[in-house]
């Protein structure tokens, strides 16, 4: 069984506070849990929600239809009722006018005024919930010990209170305790790079990238990675890369806008040779577009942004798992093959927190590839020495006695020296590009979800992963034969198992947050193969496992 | 004392014959030959243009930015190795125009770096266009009518931000030169140099006899402390003199590394993996 509870509310109403303890409940009774956020581009008022889906199981995706709606004020319930399952119900203060039959009313006001604070009014709403499921809430007064240090007394009194007034609705199955985490796609992102290593990162704070700079500094006195405010995007880039060139282990990021303001720079990493790791936590565009919403928008973008051309590695981020080891993957193949390594999120998966296993910190490994000055055998150390397969030995400055380290957005000599001459750039042409051949290597192939044997495939990308596979399950409940391939690694673009599981096919459907199709675009240049249906979204919000059923069975069975 | 010598390079040198350029990198290379500091320990950084080839020329480490990004890889240099000179050579164009941004930005940090900017007062590499700091009706290639937009007077900007240090040279000097040069990098905290040069191909105006004719040393009765007495100083310009010497220094301020709470040479760091483990109770 999987419950779905929506918590909406004006912005700063409380809604983050109530939600996070309700997940911390949940986690510590061993529920798995999908938690995903909507909210607006405002510090005050408008509506904003976060849904908390829960199950003894593990859970792919977040859903649109909900078992409770937890209203703390009444546009909530205005805008969800429609969602509301036929045996859910509604929580809210009483004076919150409703005539559904699903509406309960509580003094939730009333006990904040008993318990003189006012903002324990959500506290006394969760106490309604945990009692109406019947959940253990033993957890809690630990998680209000860490979460108030103030308003342990108060919260505790109004949790209690909401408790005894409510009656059990439907007993939830108990979960077995284990020893999961909760954690956001920004957060695990932020918490990977650390462990591997970060130690340099500018950026200029944008919506929703934010989230992975404030977790880089609420850790600094205790990793010392440093982090700078730089004056705008352009600055970020170029100061990290700085960092880079003198042997820091370093990365800039951003949303869309800024990487639009980095893209000069992203030649510049590519030309100098020099490691960066860039993240693009997306959001819809074009310009300021829909600031705190999600889309998959920036691929076709970032595949080629900057002038000139450049080799590059573009990996999507499908889970906050997976973003917690591609950040240390990423650092080190940028650091292996001195380039460029675009990470793509978006909104959707830098906020939503899905219960996972415990990260292995042991399996992650920290691989320069630095050379020093004994690996130099020339007298005169040549930063851009031609190569076998390209690669030349990277020294840092300063730290090989006797040896300088030249690097410049010219085109140049094996030195580093400025040049015109056609054979030089000839070969630093097919030196740079080479590592294109090289990374193909180090690819990972899109997994595969579903029976051998499909008639149909769906193909998508990043954090859509989950949610396609919880639609392929669906349509086979239905009797329709589906499978799909959803990407991690972008580019240069894995193909076998796209040429495996494109042979014989009926449809092949690529399913992504964007309206140009950006994946599907890339697959049919780079291998031929076409996508003859779509399922494209492109309003902001996060396709449901639900939706692309619909949309399957409509545009793709019955068309 | 090092040897001046061993800043030589064997790259070939592009610049016009008779270029202020010569004058600014003969007095470079004798700064870091006083100052004693090795070609590997010397980080120089430029943007693009005719000054900005300045790193080529010079046997040091050097990384040659794009244009108007020569300040910030300075600053992440000078972080991810403080142990490391990091000095920045480039032009007008360069440092005043598209960067000026960063300018600005790095003069409110008090970044631990040098700047050098040789100020032609015209844009070389391109061929003859205005730069921020072409006077007021100079007819160049493309402001055949004379600029109309007034010229960025980079010494009073610098005083009004309360910078670190600023001063000025003339690459007609080079014994000045290469001791203003020295007293830059020895400055703690976020140091402007503007360097008068010639332009001989682009610049018929603002000649090696015109800055000859006006400039002039600041001596002692003048008080590079005085930030109100300096900012004055600053709007020298002209036929009336133009003052070459330490316009205004604050040795009081902090410069950024010094106001870390706590601070290691990146490079340097030790890290496992396994430090960030306990990270994960956070989330449990």
């Amino acid at each position: 069984m999987k419950y779905n509870i929506l918590i909406g509310g004006a912005a700063g109403q409380g809604i983050e506070t109530i939600s996070f303890i309700l997940e911390k409940i949940l986690l510590r009774n061993g529920y798995e849990i999908f938690s995903n956020k909507d909210y607006m581009s405002r510090v005050r008022g408008g509506h904003n929600f976060t849904q908390i889906r829960f199950s003894k199981n593990t859970l792919l995706s977040h859903t649109n239809k909900v078992d409770v709606i937890v209203a703390l004020d009444e546009d909530t319930i205005d805008l969800h009722i429609e969602n509301l399952v036929s045996d859910g119900f509604i929580i809210a203060d009483e004076s919150i006018k409703c005539n559904d039959p699903r509406f309960r009313s509580y003094p939730l006001e009333k006990i904040a005024e008993e318990v003189n604070n006012k903002r324990a009014e959500n506290i006394a709403a969760l106490g309604v919930l945990m009692k109406s499921f019947d959940i253990d809430k033993s957890p809690l007064d630990n998680i209000l010990k860490e979460t108030f240090e103030k308003f342990y007394d108060s919260n505790i009194e109004a949790f209690t209170k909401g408790y005894d007034l409510a009656e059990v609705h439907k007993k939830v199955e108990d979960a077995d305790k284990n020893d999961n985490i909760l954690i956001n796609g920004n957060d695990a992102f932020a918490l990977g790079a650390i462990a591997g290593g970060l130690s340099f990162y500018a950026g200029y704070p944008m919506t929703p990238s934010t989230g992975i700079i404030s977790y880089l500094v609420e850790k600094k006195h205790e990793t010392g990675v440093f982090f700078e405010q730089a004056e705008d995007e352009i600055a970020a880039i170029n100061m990290s890369l700085g960092a880079s060139y003198a042997g820091a282990r370093s990365m800039t990021g951003s949303s869309g806008g800024g990487l639009s303001l980095m893209t000069e720079s992203l030649g510049l990493v590519g030309m100098m040779e020099t490691p960066l790791v860039v993240v693009d936590v997306q959001r819809p565009g074009p310009a300021t577009g829909l600031p705190t919403r999600t889309e998959q928008s920036d691929l076709s973008y970032l595949l080629t942004a900057s002038h000139g051309e450049i080799p590059r590695m573009v990996i999507s981020l499908k889970n906050p798992e997976d973003a917690f080891y591609q950040a240390s993957r990423a650092l080190n193949l940028a650091d292996k093959y001195q380039l460029l390594v675009i990470i793509l999120s978006d909104q959707f998966l830098a906020d939503s927190k899905i219960t996972t296993k415990p990260f292995d910190f042991s399996n992650i490994t920290i691989e320069r590839h630095i050379s020093s000055a004994e690996d130099i055998t020339d007298d005169i150390y040549k930063r851009y020495e031609l190569t076998e397969d390209g690669i030349s030995k990277r020294l840092i400055p300063g730290k090989a006695k006797g040896q300088i380290v030249i690097t410049d957005s010219d085109e140049h000599t094996e030195y580093g020296h400025i040049t015109e001459s056609s054979e030089v750039r000839n070969s630093m042409m097919n030196k740079r590009m080479n590592k294109l051949k090289l990374l193909e290597s180090e690819m990972i192939e899109p997994e595969y979800y579903g029976n051998e044997n499909i008639e149909h495939l769906m193909i998508g990308w990043g954090s859509t992963e989950g949610i396609i596979r919880d639609a392929v399950d669906m349509l086979k409940e239905e009797n329709i034969n589906v499978g799909a391939l959803t990407f991690g690694d972008i580019y240069p673009l894995p193909t076998k198992n796209l040429e495996k599981y494109t042979k014989d096919i009926k449809n092949i459907v690529n399913v992504e947050q964007n309206y140009t199709g950006q994946l599907a675009k890339l697959i049919r240049q780079e291998t031929g193969i076409y996508c003859n249906k779509s399922i494209l979204k492109y309003d902001g919000r996060q396709i449901t496992a639900e939706e692309i059923v619909e949309q399957f069975k409509g545009d793709v069975i019955n068309a | 004392m090092l040897d001046k010598k061993i800043y030589d390079s064997f790259d070939e040198n592009a610049w016009c014959p008779g270029c202020g350029n010569f004058g600014i990198i003969n007095s470079l290379k004798g700064a870091l030959a006083e100052l004693e500091l090795k070609p590997e320990d010397v980080i120089l950084v430029s943007g693009i243009g005719q000054a900005a080839k300045t790193p080529h020329y010079i046997n040091s480490n050097v990384f040659n930015s794009l244009h108007g990004r020569a300040i910030p890889p300075a600053f992440g240099a000078k972080i991810a190795n403080a142990n490391m000179e990091v000095i920045v050579t480039s032009g007008d164009g360069d440092m005043y125009g598209e960067g000026g941004n960063h300018l600005l930005h790095n003069i409110r940090r008090n970044t631990d770096i040098t700047c050098f900017v040789h100020n032609n007062q015209i844009y070389g590499l391109t061929k003859g266009q205005g730069s921020p700091t072409t006077q007021v009706c100079q007819v160049t290639s493309l402001q055949p009518d004379g600029v109309r937009v007034s010229a960025f007077n980079p010494i009073s900007f610098a005083v009004s931000q309360n910078i670190a240090f600023v001063g000025r040279s003339y690459s007609g000097d080079p014994e000045h030169l290469k001791d203003m040069m020295k007293q830059a990098i020895n400055h703690k905290g976020f140091a402007l140099l503007d360097i008068l040069q010639p332009c001989v191909s682009f610049n018929k105006v603002n000649t090696a006899k015109w800055y000859k004719d006006r400039v002039y040393k600041l001596d002692e009765n003048y008080d590079p402390t005085d930030i109100e007495a300096a900012f004055k100083k600053s709007l020298e310009f002209g036929d009336d003199g133009i003052p070459l010497g330490v316009i205004y220094k604050n040795s009081s301020r902090n410069s950024y590394l010094e106001n870390q709470d706590e601070y290691e040479p990146l490079v340097d760091r030790e890290w496992n993996p396994m430090d960030a483990e306990k990270f994960l109770s956070d989330f449990k």
